[in-house]
């Protein structure tokens, strides 16, 4: 059995006898682990909880929380909540698509980033707020979103020359 | 001997300016100095002040240290703890006097607050229900017990209490249709998804103060009859989550939560749910749908939850901030709570302040106060003195308030009247520099992202809505546009199904209503008075400015600058993303926007 497989076989485990309503937070505690939701452990919950594929689809689409593309190794959230849309959020974001070439929801093909907008982080009073790797950053601007990208890719290209 | 308590703030607003970072140097130096056994450390939830974070309070005089680095930390413990000398370039700076201020009591931001349900957020270590029982916790919920069910029910609805999620219903009538429900199983639900981007109110009360929910929670299974209660907490909010997992075994191992609590036979139980990120899961119908495992989809009410809910059975749902207002009014009573506010409107409300104004963060003052006393005394004006153009309540099911209208009380009622709606608590302000008709693109974007795609007029006239507000935005609107959305919006609110729909169109709406000259300046001028909406504006170079010292060179994500150092800079137009990464970095103000470069030579 695939790694994966085992680490969604363990999740699992822990709802036995469960009804629908073990779904979301199935897929959350799998995404948790894995980064996102491959087509494999859909049809693994499927089973487990007697469900078509087709229906675990229609739950895990419609909410932006699921990810069905793993993430890079860098991954950058971009809240476009109101009061960061008011301190500029928007600009933040296409001038992340255009340096990054990826649009939100997407992994760029080296891997190294992925990009995403979420609504709203809670830190309104420090707008506009970008994560990268979970970590936050408080009054972001281009100008700081050009410099951690450059950080991250630099990170990169010094480890490639070590090894 | 008992310890000196060290507050550090850890809402969420501190921790993303690096509240841990100061929290570890901090037990470093005082574990170098040994003073470990001297002081403690207590992280709290969101004190309110984000925009000063990170923030630490020294008891007992309780002085509040600003925007504290991990740099500041050993100057802090060298002089104020154990020189007893305070660190005065650490306090807060009235931006008015100058003057430094060292107790926060005094700061007008707090001065001018009246805090009921942020009582304790801020103050007590969110992880301890020690601290919470200390300051009254559970007197409230002991005394529902005592009473009789309908008693309670009573209480509530005299104390005039309505709820906090938008609508503003009167909680004690809510609870009373829960309680005539004739079903052996009933349950209470919290309603924590916090749909409202640009607001954290609930996040603050549920990282700051768990246990005040619970309680409220509590009082409402007492007294309509339920034994068992959820709570649907956004995704996006870890710390929230963590706090209530902590705050439910907690209250479980004291038997607060469980069986028979406080011998009286009651029993309740508590989950906690996670949302996955959809905003409609903030509307009750879709919420239960979600905790049930199914797409949150609303469905139309009636039935309504009070009658058929979970699982079809009686469900009481609640916003956080609702349930959080419970235990005041049995531990005080109502009498006391009904005295606070207006005639319609009891109580306190609880603002998120955020947008271009100089204190952002939380805000709790009775209903009745004025838009202009929130966002001038307390907020302490707009940022950098520019002018105040509006203020945007109610997310995106609300509207804007302009300059004009400054005095209104905020109360549910004038609110309605002025176009907005209370909402959930967020609250924007905005200044010239704010595109009005950019914002209504903006909030149009995210319900029409957000429809749930069940009814058409939604889905559909959102979408419609929306083509036609970035025609505009891109200067490609016609004259007849304006009255088009009027039309398509009033339709849209009467014939959606859930609120969503019902409330769509209003940020629309309400910035057509108080900022028409906006949209016929973009329509008629094609130009954005405010500079903000891109396809309106170029970057420029101003050559007597520009020194040629290569900043924006390097700024520049998409090499669009060139120019040999000490020459005046170009930008090359083809290959400009319009970010301002060149603006933002320029020293000598260089950079302007002005009119785009095409239209200028078409003039020409
Ligand atoms: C689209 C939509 C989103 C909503 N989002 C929230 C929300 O995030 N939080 C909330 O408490 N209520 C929200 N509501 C209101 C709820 O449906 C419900 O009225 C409320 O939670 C009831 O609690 P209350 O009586 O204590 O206000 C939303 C309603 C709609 C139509
Ligand atoms: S609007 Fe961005 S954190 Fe709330």
């Amino acid at each position: 059995m695939k790694e994966s497989a085992k680490k969604v076989k363990a999740i699992l485990a822990k709802y036995p006898d469960s009804g629908r309503d073990a779904l979301i937070p199935i897929l959350q505690d799998i995404q948790d682990e894995l980064g996102y939701l491959p087509t494999s452990a859909i049809m693994q919950v499927g089973a487990h909880l007697a469900l078509p594929s087709s229906k675990i689809y229609g739950v895990a689409t419609f909410y932006n929380q699921f990810r069905f593309q793993p993430k890079g190794r860098n991954h950058i959230t971009i809240c476009r909540g109101t009061a960061c849309h008011v301190k500029g959020s928007g600009k933040l974001l296409e001038n992340a698509v255009a340096t990054l070439k990826i649009k939100p929801g997407q992994t760029s093909r080296d891997k190294l980033f992925s990009l995403e907008t979420v609504a709203c982080m809670g830190a309104c009073g420090l707008a506009p707020v970008i994560t990268v790797n979970d970590e936050f950053n408080a009054k972001a601007s281009p100008a700081k979103l050009n410099r951690l990208a450059r950080c991250c890719k630099d990170e990169i290209t010094q480890e490639r020359e070590n090894s | 001997m008992a310890k000196r308590r060290i507050l550090l703030c850890a809402g969420s607003g501190c921790v993303s300016s690096g509240a841990w970072k100061v929290k570890e140097e901090l037990l470093r130096k005082l574990d170098e100095r040994g003073l470990t056994e001297k002081f403690e450390v207590v992280a709290s939830g969101c004190h309110g002040f984000c925009e000063q974070g990170p923030l630490l309070i020294i008891y007992p005089k309780e002085t509040l240290y600003c925007r504290v680095e991990p740099d500041d930390v050993s100057e802090i413990v060298e002089e104020h703890l154990i020189g007893d000398r305070v660190v005065e370039r650490l306090f807060y700076k009235d931006p008015e006097t100058g003057e430094r201020i060292a107790d926060h009591a005094k700061i007008n931001f707090y001065a001018k607050q009246e805090r009921i349900v942020l009582k304790n957020c801020g103050v007590i270590d969110p992880e301890s229900i020690a601290e919470y029982v200390d300051r009254g916790g559970y007197d409230g919920l002991r005394k529902a017990v005592s009473m009789d069910r309908v008693a309670v029910i009573e209480a509530v609805k005299q104390s005039g209490l309505r709820g906090r999620g938008g609508a503003g219903f009167p909680t004690g009538l809510k609870w009373d249709f829960t309680y005539k429900a004739d079903s052996e199983k009933k349950y209470i639900v919290c309603n924590a998804d916090e749909g409202d981007p640009g607001a954290f109110m609930d996040r603050s009360v549920l990282e700051g103060d768990p246990h005040a929910v619970l309680e409220g929670m509590l009082v409402a299974g007492y007294a309509v009859g339920a034994d068992e209660g959820y709570i649907y907490v956004r995704a996006e909010y870890p710390l929230a989550v963590k706090r209530l997992r902590i705050a439910i075994e907690q209250a479980e191992e004291q038997g607060y939560l469980g069986s028979d609590i406080f011998d009286s036979g009651f029993s309740f139980h508590v989950s906690v749910k996670e949302g996955a990120g959809a905003f409609v899961c903030g509307e009750e119908t879709a919420l239960l749908a979600s905790i049930m495992g199914k797409r949150g989809m609303p469905s139309p009410r009636p039935p309504f939850p009070a009658t058929s809910g979970l699982w079809g059975k009686p469900t009481c749902l609640n916003n956080v901030e609702t349930f959080a207002n419970v235990p005041f009014i049995l531990r005080e009573g109502w009498e006391k709570y009904a005295a606070i506010g207006t005639e319609g409107s009891k109580g306190t409300k609880i603002f998120a302040l955020t947008g271009k104004v100089n204190n952002t963060g939380l805000v709790e003052v009775p209903m009745g106060n004025t838009i202009r006393k929130v966002v001038y005394e307390i907020g302490g004006g707009v940022k950098d003195d520019r002018e105040f153009k509006a203020v945007q309540i109610g997310g995106p099911s609300g509207g804007c308030i302009p300059n004009s209208l400054i005095d209104t009380p905020i109360d549910y009622d004038s609110l309605v009247e002025a176009g907005a709606m209370m909402g959930s608590g967020g609250m924007v302000v905005v200044d010239d520099e704010t595109c009005m008709v950019d914002l209504a693109r903006y909030f149009l974007e995210f319900v029409q992202s957000e429809s749930c795609g069940k009814c058409p007029p939604c889905r559909v006239g959102t979408r419609k809505m929306l083509e036609c507000l970035k025609r505009i935005c891109d200067g490609e609107g016609e004259a007849d546009d304006i009255d088009w959305l009027i039309n398509v919006g009033e339709s849209i609110k009467s014939y959606s199904l859930c609120g969503l729909g019902q409330t769509a169109p209003n940020p629309a709406l309400t910035t057509i209503r108080y900022f028409r000259d906006e949209y016929e300046a973009h329509i008629k001028d094609r130009t954005c008075p405010a500079g903000a909406c891109q396809a309106l504006i170029d970057y420029v170079i101003v050559a007597e400015k520009c020194k040629g010292c290569g900043l924006c060179i390097k700024a520049c994500p998409v090499e669009a600058i060139s120019g040999e150092k000490k020459t005046v800079h170009t930008i090359d137009y083809d290959l400009c993303i319009k970010c301002g990464a060149c603006m933002e970095v320029c020293k000598l103000d260089a950079v302007i926007r002005g009119k785009p470069a095409a239209q200028k030579e078409e003039a020409a």
